[in-house]
């Protein structure tokens, strides 16, 4: 049952073979047998999760399921879901009941998915290995003393341990992507705007996305049916006629059913920096794309090593700034000791706030302070729309980019957390696509193997013009059907 | 004021805080009625709980682009809201979202009369904002409480140039906005709940010297005699410490109505700096030729424009002109009555600005409740062109109409008040005066004028007042031959 | 541009987070690190390029002047932190948030 597609599972419970309360008991044991040492989840409540499978089995005798009703999923814990525990991996946040539902709660809830516990991620989403988070670390399920990415690390440790039918994250630079490499499954982070921002805790808000993580292009394609639409509560929503995701998803019919596509490669994802096993993956998958009958073609992305600096002045700037709703005063973390106003601010603020998270908060309130901002805020804005170009001019020449999703497998713990300017190097290939506001994906490509011969996944990112997310998932879904890296599970699980 | 105005100049600027007439908050649908109880106006944005997000309140769009056109200023195609970065409890996302490189509107101007003289005061800009919270210090345990009902109230921030040289001139400008601001129907103007309050730059140069002084800012001046009080203080205090060889240090102070003296803040002692940078919640705010012109066509005829009419249609003076566009409501009522009496529009503005004015004033009414109607009181002045009845006569009448006992007509008749003009009733009653004044008359016969005007008043007197005081006089002069 | 510990400890201040000293020293290094990565946009030339604050190019949306909440103090408030320093009340009391004395 665990490695059933969606659509199957939607199917077994329509034929009344399996109910939604059996398949989430099962999801609910096989994280208490394997959470306490993966930590995938940060929140679990079996009671609600039970209720809501049992409201969806009526649901579905009534004969009105939708098809997501009754289908286990995982939530990162940056959406607020109304009377469940929400921290965004932090201390601030640890006793923070949420008291409304974000708008991609409420589409769950809406579309009778059950909401199977809320997962682990780096504190506030500031991180590219989960260790960030106030509540420990996550374990990679294919090599338990990695780290599974990040930010949304619990999700993409759920995901591939198969500790729910598939999950939700967050990409603010590569937080969906990059797991999904790092854990072998499926990633995608939709067109900005696609997805409503009401109720996720927010960390850079101009980058800020949400999106489906899964075994497969299909079930992400069923999550972004729902997951996707117009919110009126976010400024920043896109008023997009509603689409099926599905709706592109064929058979492959033919020999070379992507005849006629045009793949980008640009060659700066190709250069120094790329680990040479991850490289070889990725180039095999690409020759598996000619096999399909797509047209490879070289582009240029000129200011990709830009994106780095340019996000690291962008994303700190936005949160030291989103950050400064936790004062005490409301909700959250208040010193339990203070002197007077000033005091209980700062001691709130330095007790309740991770280490990482202080870092960005301070480089956010430098570059953003007197005197700076035209030299780091102001450039950094402009730099950035150097990057969007490159990619209005390489979508001249394709209508996809391939490339790989992280510049290595999945590192050790402890490895690079001393050392925030080679984790950031962690997102190099992924955090141009924010940046430019583009819908990005990773999926399974093959193995490498690490030092002590365990294979690693790696994953193959695939980028599409605005609003191409039904494109992409069809040459997700062509590769996933000549291939099956995306149906391989890890050991001990 | 007793300052040395020889030597030196004042500089004053405005920066005035205009409570919007929305329904709602300008980026969320909770209430900005006044009086709630405390936090129960104050929703998932208010408190800016996790995850919240903002959207703007058109009809805060709709109030910028009113004052923009009543200001003859630009408004700004493209505009941008960006965040105002500080920490106070009263501001619950730790930043406001206010505008500030790009406003709404740009440079539009306000003319003042003082002393007889007209200025024109340039305003900077205004733009859309959003206000904080209240912090209220009572005692809870030695604690602050703090209430977010007015956290995200919609405010115009209206900027003037440093164009003022005296309090009467800052005083009058606020005056001059607060009347205008509700009569575009933008703000209520109530000061004592902080629809309109004004901070106030001060500084002062020597005369003659195009270099401006260092300045303190007068927070949150919500009346027009405090703020005359505290420029003054403010003014004279500044030139006191200059010339005892001290300088002025740039500061925040709030004026004291008790001593009538302002003095700096104390939390605001340290630099502030903001880190402003465009709000990547909001887009930028882009307002069409189409959509102005939509407002325009919402707008009322403004002050100006309605005094001009005045001293042209009804030829009134300019005095008179501007005391009845005070306010649109006086204006508004003074046309009414015009248009109902149809007579001499002089007696009408007298009217308005006499005895409705003086008894608006006496039971602090607005002109709104005045128990006595535009139809009434032209009903009135009908009586008085037609000599129905005297100049006294209709004051008593007026006091009637407004004690409600009914319209003039009605009056008249009840209390048989009618002039009397038949000059056979009026002859009897002289005749009955001058035998019952000898000794006046015999007065007046010798030539004292003053004894003249007593008979006339013993006529009067004996008619109720209601005799024709014209006619009093010329049968007098006939039957005394003189 | 070089940053040093007086740097941080100002730019600390202003984001109201304590550091001690010695934090001051340690978060030094490392934010110096990401400050010199950072230094590379400088080499750009970005004259006559328009800032690009959204990934969007599109203009804000209006909301119509409707009060669509109601109150929900009691559920809001139920989520308060305690006021500390001894006391293990919440910080609210007759509906108001507490916090210690606001000097003005």
């Amino acid at each position: 049952m665990i490695n059933r597609s969606l659509k199957q599972l939607a199917t077994m419970l329509a034929n009344k073979q399996i109910s939604s309360v059996e398949i989430t008991s099962e999801y609910l044991k096989r994280i208490a047998q394997h959470n306490p040492e993966i930590n995938a989840f940060i929140t679990l409540n079996p009671e609600k999760t039970l209720a809501q499978a049992a409201a969806a089995d009526q649901r579905i005798a009534q004969g009105n399921a939708e098809p997501l009703t009754g289908i286990p999923l995982a939530q990162k814990d940056i959406f607020c879901a109304k009377g469940w525990r929400t921290t965004c991996g932090s201390k601030m946040l640890e006793n923070f009941i949420a008291p409304y539902d974000a708008g991609v709660i409420e589409r769950f809830d809406a579309a009778g998915a059950v909401n199977l516990g809320k997962t682990n991620m780096d504190e506030f989403a500031m991180g590219s290995s989960n260790e960030t988070s106030y509540f420990g670390k996550v374990q990679n399920p294919w090599d338990r003393a990695r780290v599974p990415g990040g930010s949304s690390g619990g999700a993409a440790a759920a995901v591939a341990a198969r500790l729910c039918a598939a999950a939700t994250g967050t990409d603010t630079g590569g937080s969906i992507r990059q797991p999904a490499s790092l854990c072998g499954f499926s990633g995608l982070k939709p067109t900005y705007g696609l997805v409503s921002r009401y109720g996720m805790i927010a960390f850079a808000s101009s980058l800020d996305q949400a999106g489906p993580m899964a075994k497969s292009c299909e079930d992400m394609a069923l999550m972004l049916n729902v997951m996707a639409g117009f919110d009126s509560r976010d400024s920043t929503s896109l008023e997009h006629e509603k689409e099926d995701y599905t709706r592109k998803l064929k058979d492959n019919s033919s020999d070379k059913p992507l005849a006629g596509l045009k793949v980008g490669l640009p060659k700066e994802y190709f250069a120094e920096g790329l680990d040479g096993a991850v490289a070889k993956v990725v180039n095999d998958a690409i020759d598996q794309y000619r096999k399909l009958g797509a047209e490879i073609v070289d582009i240029s992305l000129p200011n990709t090593m830009l994106s780095i600096p340019v996000y690291y002045v962008l994303a700190p700037a936005e949160a030291s700034s989103n950050l400064s709703r936790y004062d005490g005063v409301r909700y959250g973390h208040r010193a339990s000791q203070y002197d007077d106003l000033m005091d209980m601010y700062c001691k709130s603020r330095a007790e309740g706030f991770g280490a990482e998270v202080k870092r960005r908060i301070l480089i956010g309130t430098y570059v953003l302070s007197a005197g700076y901002y035209d030299a780091y805020y102001l450039k950094a804005q402009q730099i950035r729309r150097l990057i969007a170009q490159d990619f209005t001019e390489a979508f001249k020449q394709c209508d996809i980019i391939m490339g790989p999703a992280a510049p290595s497998t999945a590192f050790n713990a402890g490895e690079k957390v001393d050392d925030p300017v080679s984790m950031y190097l962690q997102d190099i290939y992924t955090i141009a696509v924010n940046l430019a506001g583009l819908p990005g994906m990773s999926i399974p490509a093959g193995f490498a193997s690490s030092d002590d011969g365990k294979p690693l996944p790696v994953g193959l990112q695939i980028i599409g013009n605005y609003f191409d997310e039904a494109r992409m998932l069809s040459v997700g879904h062509a590769y996933q059907q000549v291939t099956d890296w995306h149906t391989r599970m890890p050991e001990g699980v | 004021m007793a300052f040395n105005n020889t030597k030196w100049e004042v500089v004053i600027g405005l920066e005035t805080h205009t409570q919007l007439k929305t329904k709602s908050k300008i980026f969320s649908g909770a209430s900005i009625a006044f009086g709630a109880e405390p936090n129960t106006q104050a929703c998932v944005v208010s408190i800016a709980l996790p995850g919240v997000l903002p959207v703007l309140n058109k009809e805060a769009v709709h109030c910028a682009v009113k004052l923009g056109l009543a200001i003859n200023a630009q408004i700004a195609p493209r505009s941008v809201f960006a965040r105002k970065n500080y920490f106070y409890p009263d501001l619950p996302k730790g930043y406001q979202i206010s505008q500030f490189e790009l406003p709404v509107v740009g440079m539009g101007e306000l003319t003042i009369q003082v002393g007889g003289e007209e200025k024109t005061i340039r305003i900077t800009r205004a733009h859309l904002e959003e206000d904080a919270g209240k912090s209220l210090h009572g005692d809870f345990h030695g604690m602050t409480g703090i209430d977010l009902n007015r956290a995200g109230t919609p405010l115009l921030e209206i900027v003037s140039e440093p164009d003022m040289r005296s309090a009467a001139e800052a005083v009058a400008y606020a005056k001059k906005l607060h009347e205008l601001v509700q009569w575009i129907d933008i703000c209520d103007g109530n000061m004592q709940e902080g629809s309109f309050r004004c901070d106030v730059n001060v500084s002062v140069r020597p005369k003659g010297s195009d270099k401006l002084g260092t300045r303190r800012e007068i927070k949150n001046l919500n009346s027009f005699k405090f703020m005359q009080q505290a420029i003054e203080y403010e003014t004279q205090w500044q030139i006191e410490t200059l010339e005892d060889g001290g300088t002025i240090h740039q500061a925040t102070v709030l004026f004291n109505p008790d001593t009538g003296e302002t003095r700096a803040m104390r939390s605001k002692e340290e630099a502030n700096d903001y880190r402003y940078f465009p709000d990547p919640d909001l887009l930028p705010l882009e307002i069409t030729s189409a959509f102005i012109e939509q407002v325009r066509a919402t707008m009322p005829e403004l002050p100006h424009a309605i005094q001009a009419k005045f001293e042209q249609t009804y030829g009134l003076a300019a005095y008179d002109a501007t005391a009845l566009t005070s306010s649109r409501a006086i204006a508004d009522y003074f046309v009414a009555t015009c248009t109902a009496f149809g007579g001499e529009a002089k007696l009408a503005a007298n009217w308005v600005m006499g005895s409705i004015a003086a008894k608006l004033n006496e039971e602090n009414k607005a002109i709104a409740e005045s128990p006595v109607s535009p139809e009434l009181l032209a009903g009135l002045l009908k009586r008085i062109a037609d000599n129905t009845i005297s100049g006294k006569i209709a004051k008593e009448i007026f006091e009637a109409m407004w004690a409600g006992e009914g319209s003039a007509d009605s009056i008249i008749d009840k209390k048989g008040l009618k002039q009397i003009s038949d000059s056979g009733a009026i002859e009897a009653i002289v005749e009955q005066v001058l035998v019952a004044n000898a000794a006046m008359v015999a007065e007046v016969k010798a030539g004292k004028e003053k004894a003249f005007n007593g008979l006339v008043g013993q006529v009067m007197k004996a008619s109720k007042g209601k005799a024709n005081p014209a006619q009093v006089n010329e049968v007098l002069k006939n039957k005394l031959g003189i | 541009m070089s940053l040093s510990s007086a740097d941080v400890k100002r730019v600390a201040h202003l984001a109201r987070i304590e550091v001690s000293d010695a934090e001051a020293e340690a978060t030094l290094a490392k934010l110096s690190g990401i400050l010199g990565m950072i230094e590379q946009m400088q080499a750009v030339d970005t004259s006559g390029i328009t800032p690009m604050s959204h990934a969007q190019d599109l203009v804000q949306r209006l909301r119509e002047d409707v009060v669509t909440e109601t109150n929900q103090r009691e559920l809001f408030q139920s989520i308060a932190p305690l006021i500390g320093n001894g006391s293990t009340e919440p910080a609210t009391e007759n509906g108001l948030y507490l916090v210690p004395k606001v000097i003005e």
